[in-house]
């Protein structure tokens, strides 16, 4: 689904990521941990095709297609979807008017026509079902006003809504009570299938007892230190990541 | 002989043909006199600092159009707010344009200035009213002397504007230059209610020169909503001087929408003369190319407990250039005032240019004032979001000015002139969503 090689980015000049390989097959969940600062978000952000971003070196691949100079928009209507840490707030523009911009758009971009006004209702009323969105929500100012938990589930509702292949939640647990955690991962795990895959960034163990990672990346210093199976996660959460560093000194 | 001869000349070559009242004729007279004195205003002068009238003024221009053909309905129907039922009095190159509009005489009275000026059961209401509140300009003074034609709208006590009053102002070109100077007067009367919709529209690319005088005067509570929608050629140039004066209890609020036209400068002042009034003044701004638009506000609160809000977005692009400069004069004797002025900006090119000026005099010591003011670009973290779902720049950039006048556009009270203006931006920025925002 997603091949990663050796990918080095700078933000503002100074280099974040140094070096990242990185394969997530379809039907696979892989989650992203790591200390603050570590290049995570940057990552995303990157994959996503944020321009403040430069991509220095290397090569992203989406089913065999190179998308390092495809814009942000060009690769979210190939399947790529990032749920962002912080959503923007536009106000004056419905939750509703929004999504139906997005899939309109992506319909044009692919030759078709704009999805039927029935089809898009049922579409909306099913997944927003999914993520137990009440009616009234999806006409309020996208997320203007919105608490931490609304902001979050709108983003899976998003992802819900426009099915990518390639999916990153960037640290969707933060902000979130356990309810709405629940909520948000059960919609994650409904959306998955053998056709798509999921990447997760987190810096806790909490919500990978939600949705369950087939793989564990450590990343420090704009570098993969480190790869595993979900058990790495709970070796993170008991221990830290100092035992790791040590490792690295050793080798 | 340059324009201000030009016109002083024409005026004493033409006032005599025109049939007013006496008094109407004296007020002409002593304004032609005040021009003379006044002229045109300078660059050096501080109101004025950002917007110079220098090419305006080095042109020629046919001051008494000659309308030869009736213009075609069909082909004008678009400049109008067609969708609602509205009374309309419509001009072409300054003539009244019978056959376009709909007046009234019956409760309200939504008619002519001419009428009003030559007609005895008029006289009491002009005596009243008549060139009472603008103030002593060259512009205005101008405006006076010529004063021919224009809307007079009257609405008795306790009357409520059964439907919209449209004021459209088209001008063909067929005169090549052309300046025109419609004079309005709006009287609200004691608890009444109206709304108004005003624009003005080049019908060609030949330069035109409107300088337009509105007095409006709100008796004890009175409601007026005013919506002003500046969307003309890259040729024609407007001031636009709107007068108003609210007694007690009063609402106004005065939206203006400046999307287009070669200079663009709304003198907007509001007079608050009784106890309780509130005064709204909102403007979307959205140009590009070379095009010039200047907000000069004041809102002079003379009397206590009244409230001010005045919100300006403007979103600037190429080389064009805005100016906003807001005037909140508060009396000694008027405490409790809430006046809250804010004036946004997006400039979207390197080119582009906003100078904003807000100015408070306060002279009584119990108020709430606030103003602020932003410059700033479209933000690219909501750029790079709307990118992420795979909307394309040119649409997500629509997006993000919509989210951001959306707050002035909120407050329209006509859903159809609300969905016009998305329109015209949403045209303006060249995209098509698929909805109405």
């Amino acid at each position: 689904m997603l091949k990663i090689k050796n990918l080095h980015a700078n933000v503002e000049g100074k280099e974040i990521l140094k070096g990242i390989n990185l394969e997530i097959k379809a039907g696979e969940v892989h989650a992203i941990m790591g200390p603050n600062g570590s290049g995570k978000s940057t990552l995303a952000s990157v994959i996503a095709g944020k321009e403040e971003y430069e991509q220095t070196e290397g090569e992203i691949i989406l089913e065999n297609e190179e998308i390092s100079e495809l814009e942000a928009d060009e690769r979210a209507r190939k399947g790529v979807f990032l749920s962002f840490q912080y959503p923007v707030e536009i106000p004056g523009v419905s939750v509703t008017n929004f999504i139906k911009t997005a899939i309109n758009e992506t319909r044009k971009a692919q030759g078709l026509e704009e999805m039927p006004a029935k089809d898009m209702l049922k579409k909306i009323k099913e997944k927003s079902e999914l993520l137990e969105i009440k009616r009234g929500f999806l006409s309020r100012s996208l997320n203007e006003g919105f608490s931490g938990g609304e902001k979050k589930r709108n983003e899976i509702f998003q992802m819900a809504m426009l099915e990518p292949k390639f999916a990153m939640l960037d640290e969707t647990d933060s902000g979130l009570d356990i309810d709405a955690l629940r909520i948000v991962s059960n919609g994650v795990n409904k959306l998955k299938t053998k056709d798509n895959a999921v990447m997760v960034i987190t810096h806790y163990q909490r919500l990978l007892n939600y949705i369950v990672p087939d793989f564990v990346h450590v990343l420090m210093d704009g570098k993969i230190v480190k790869s595993g199976g979900k058990e790495l996660a709970h070796k993170l959460e008991e221990h830290g990541y100092d035992w790791i560093k040590e490792e690295m000194k050793m080798a | 002989m340059d324009l201000k001869e030009k016109l002083i000349s024409s005026f004493y070559a033409y006032e005599d043909h025109l049939q007013v009242t006496n008094q109407v004729h004296d007020v002409k007279v002593q304004a032609i006199k005040d021009f003379e004195t006044l002229g045109f205003p300078k660059k050096k002068e501080e109101a004025w600092k950002y917007t110079s009238l220098n090419k305006l003024l080095k042109q020629d221009y046919n001051l008494f159009a000659q309308v030869e053909d009736a213009l075609d309905y069909k082909e004008v129907k678009k400049y109008f707010i067609h969708e609602i039922d509205t009374y309309t009095i419509v001009f072409v190159d300054g003539v009244y344009a019978s056959q376009l509009s709909s007046t009234t005489h019956d409760k309200i009275d939504a008619c002519l200035m001419s009428s009003a000026m030559e007609k005895d059961k008029y006289a009491h209401l002009l005596e009243k009213y008549f060139n009472k509140i603008a103030p002593k300009s060259g512009l205005n003074a101008l405006n006076t002397a010529f004063a021919r034609q224009g809307a007079f709208i009257n609405i008795p006590k306790n009357t409520v504007a059964d439907k919209p009053i449209q004021i459209i102002n088209f001008s063909t070109g067929k005169e090549n230059n052309l300046m025109i100077q419609p004079r309005n007067l709006i009287v609200v009367g004691e608890n009444a209610q109206v709304e108004i919709i005003e624009r003005h529209q080049s019908l060609s690319e030949n330069p035109v020169f409107t300088n337009s005088v509105t007095e409006i005067f709100v008796e004890k509570r009175g409601m007026l909503d005013f919506y002003k929608i500046q969307n003309d050629t890259h040729q024609a140039s407007l001031i636009d001087n709107t007068f108003i004066e609210q007694m007690a209890d009063t609402h106004c609020s005065v939206h203006t929408f400046s999307l287009g036209g070669a200079l663009t400068r709304n003198n907007l002042e509001f007079y608050q003369k009784g106890e309780h009034s509130n005064s709204t003044l909102k403007g979307v701004t959205l140009i590009e190319g070379k095009q010039h638009v200047d907000h000069n506000t004041l809102v002079h609160h003379t009397q206590p407990n009244c409230e001010s809000h005045q919100d300006y977005k403007g979103i600037y692009d190429e080389k064009s250039v805005g100016v906003f400069n807001g005037k909140v004069l508060v009396d000694k004797i008027a405490q409790k005032i809430n006046a809250y002025q804010s004036n946004n900006n997006i400039l979207a090119h390197d080119d582009a240019t906003i100078n904003s000026k807000p100015q408070l005099e306060i002279f009584a010591d119990d108020v709430a004032c606030s103003h602020g003011c932003t410059i700033g670009q479209l933000d690219e973290e909501a750029l790079f979001y709307l990118k992420s779902r795979g909307i394309p720049a040119k649409e997500a950039r629509a997006l993000l000015t919509y989210a951001f006048a959306n707050n002035v556009l909120e407050s329209v009270k006509i859903g159809a002139i609300k969905k016009r203006i998305n329109k015209l931006i949403a045209n303006k920025l060249n995209v098509n969503l698929g909805f109405d925002l």
